[in-house]
């Protein structure tokens, strides 16, 4: 069984038809690519995938598991985390709480307990230091522990929203256009650290991107969306080179 | 315990038990003048207030506008306890105590589910309506005494209480916002979608600030009513809030210390330029505007840091000769 099952997702804004009948099927491990001209309702997936937006017909499942219409916060506790195409971090915390607020969840001690400075709060409260530094060392971001996050680079701010995703404890994690701005050897460095995180945690990786060289070097797999209908989708190397993909990214 | 007892905390500890025992040695050697010892509670009203809605405008990011309904529904349920119980003051007060904080935090619950649906302006002219909402219903109720006032308070609060429950909202907030709870909220403020998308429930977060405020803000108009001895709807209208709001913003956001800093300086001000007499408000005025023009500039933002920094390197330096001076 896939772990993302996507069947005939659509969705309508008033008269336009954003998505239509979108499938998709991505196996655990995958690093999966979805790639289409501006406009063509890559993201508008993501957000319906994610709870922001509710589609209005169609069906998505992680593993066996029906996610339809669910909010937000239910989908991310069942495992589906994602970066934003316009960086999205807490800008006036610092890098160790953005990636804290991530483990959120996975602690228990109540308001009571904080307020009252109980045991359970320091106990949890150092787990989650632990756990966090561990995964700010996976992106080389330990040292700027205490940085406010929008003093960090654009590169590291990139990498923090990996790593704060990564701290829901996901199944699934989507990009959203993971190497926008980025020069070539950042864009380098980051495909690197996408096959990293896959091969260190696990993963399994959906994302959206236009930068060609880092698509057709990291993905398996590859969905093509035009007006937000599939065009074609495969292996990379022989969707890449489908005539259609080409006139629509090229024109005729 | 051992946890608790670190430097920091230590040296926060000696710093509210030496200020406490500095004003009262000042109150009792007569070096306060009456004027100034009468000051200290409503200052001390002040800070409870404005720390607590720095947990809504600051931290939290919302504006709201009806901090000074939530201190009057705390005021009318807390004063009209004592009045109709016949138990001892040191039983009565503190039950008083909690029960408008209660009160208070029940009606943050009964306005914030369906408020806090709105953002920005929307959201500020909603909790402005509720503010006036209760005041004119105070105002039109028997049991509060109408619009002529609810007398007849035992005048309860000394400068001791106020001063330990500053500490205790204080602590409260300050310990809320450094926990798992405190970074949910700050994580709304800075970016909604982002917080929802890790899995955080942005209601309940939400609420949760909303509640703690009117809380002390009910605790801080129990303390108001039996200081004064009587009630009047008119004290808690529209300015009152705004002056809370003031204490905030010139404090800054998010900034307890500048909270409790504000709110001293706000409320002392007005009695500093008694003396001046017809331009009294006028000065205020001016400073208020300059405070907050200092407060935004960069420049001065720049100047202040350089002047801590500079006090830091001379403590460094005496150190360092081990003489208490300061090589040239």
């Amino acid at each position: 069984m896939a772990l993302l099952e996507v069947n005939n997702l659509s969705i309508v804004f008033g008269g336009l038809r954003a998505v239509d009948g979108f499938n998709l099927k991505i196996e655990k491990g995958q690093l999966y690519g979805l790639i289409g001209p501006n406009g063509a309702g890559k993201t508008t997936v993501f957000n319906m995938l994610t709870g922001v937006y509710k589609p209005t017909s169609g069906t998505f499942s992680l593993d066996g598991e029906n996610l339809t219409g669910k909010k937000a916060i239910e989908i991310n506790r069942k495992g589906i985390a994602r970066t934003f195409q316009n960086i999205r971090l807490f800008d006036n915390m610092s890098v160790l709480d953005n990636v804290k607020i991530g483990l959120s969840n996975q602690k228990k001690y109540t308001v009571v307990e904080s307020i009252l400075r109980l045991p359970r709060y320091f106990k949890e409260e150092k787990e989650m230091d632990e756990k966090a530094i561990e995964l700010l060392k996976v992106f080389d971001l330990d040292k700027e522990k205490d940085f406010l996050a929008s003093n960090l680079p654009y590169g590291k701010q990139r990498k923090l929203e990996i790593a704060r995703a990564l701290a829901t404890n996901p199944k699934l994690l989507l990009l959203d256009e993971p190497a926008a701005g980025m020069n070539p050897n950042e864009t380098a460095e980051l495909m690197d650290t996408i096959r990293f995180v896959r091969d260190r945690f696990d993963m399994t990786v959906l994302l959206i991107e236009h930068d060609m060289k880092l698509v057709g070097g990291i993905c398996e797999e590859i969905t093509v969306l035009n007006f937000g209908k599939e065009l074609a989708h495969g292996e990379t190397s022989e969707v890449l080179n489908h005539p259609q993909v080409v006139t629509a990214y090229l024109g005729e | 315990m051992k946890k608790l007892l670190n430097k920091k905390n230590i040296i926060s500890v000696i710093v509210t038990v030496a200020l406490y025992i500095a004003i009262t040695l000042l109150m009792t050697s007569g070096m306060l003048s009456r004027q100034y010892q009468s000051l200290l509670v409503p200052v001390g009203i002040n800070v409870i207030l404005a720390v607590s809605l720095n947990l809504t405008v600051g931290f939290l990011g919302e504006l709201t506008l009806g901090h000074a309904g939530f201190m009057s529904v705390g005021a009318y349920t807390g004063c009209l306890f004592t009045i109709y119980m016949d138990l001892p003051t040191y039983i009565e007060f503190p039950i008083a105590l909690l029960i408008g904080g209660i009160v208070a935090a029940l009606f943050g619950i009964i306005i914030g589910v369906p408020a806090l649906r709105l953002k920005g302006d929307y959201l500020a002219i909603v909790t402005l309506a509720f503010g006036e909402i209760i005041r004119s219903v105070f105002t039109n109720m028997n049991i509060t005494g109408g619009a002529g006032g609810l007398k007849g308070i035992d005048k309860t609060t000394n400068y001791t209480m106020v001063y330990v429950l500053i500490v205790i909202t204080v602590l409260v907030i300050s310990n809320l916002v450094k926990s798992r709870h405190g970074r949910a909220i700050c994580s709304i403020r800075d970016n909604i979608i982002a917080s929802e998308s890790l899995g955080i429930n942005v209601v309940y977060h939400k609420l949760l600030a909303f509640v703690v405020a009117a809380f002390f803000a009910g605790v801080a108009g129990v303390l108001y009513g039996h200081n004064l001895g009587i009630l009047k709807p008119d004290t808690f209208d529209f300015n009152k809030s705004i002056e809370i709001l003031v204490m905030v913003v010139m404090g800054g956001m998010g900034n307890i210390l500048g909270s409790i800093i504000a709110a001293i300086v706000i409320t002392i001000l007005p009695e500093v330029l008694r003396g001046l007499a017809d331009y009294r408000m006028l000065i205020y005025s001016v400073v208020l505007i300059l405070m907050m023009i200092l407060n935004a500039s960069p420049k001065f933002a720049e100047y202040k840091e350089n002047l801590f920094s500079k006090i830091k390197i001379k403590k460094v330096a005496r150190k360092e000769n081990g003489d208490g001076t300061i090589r040239g």
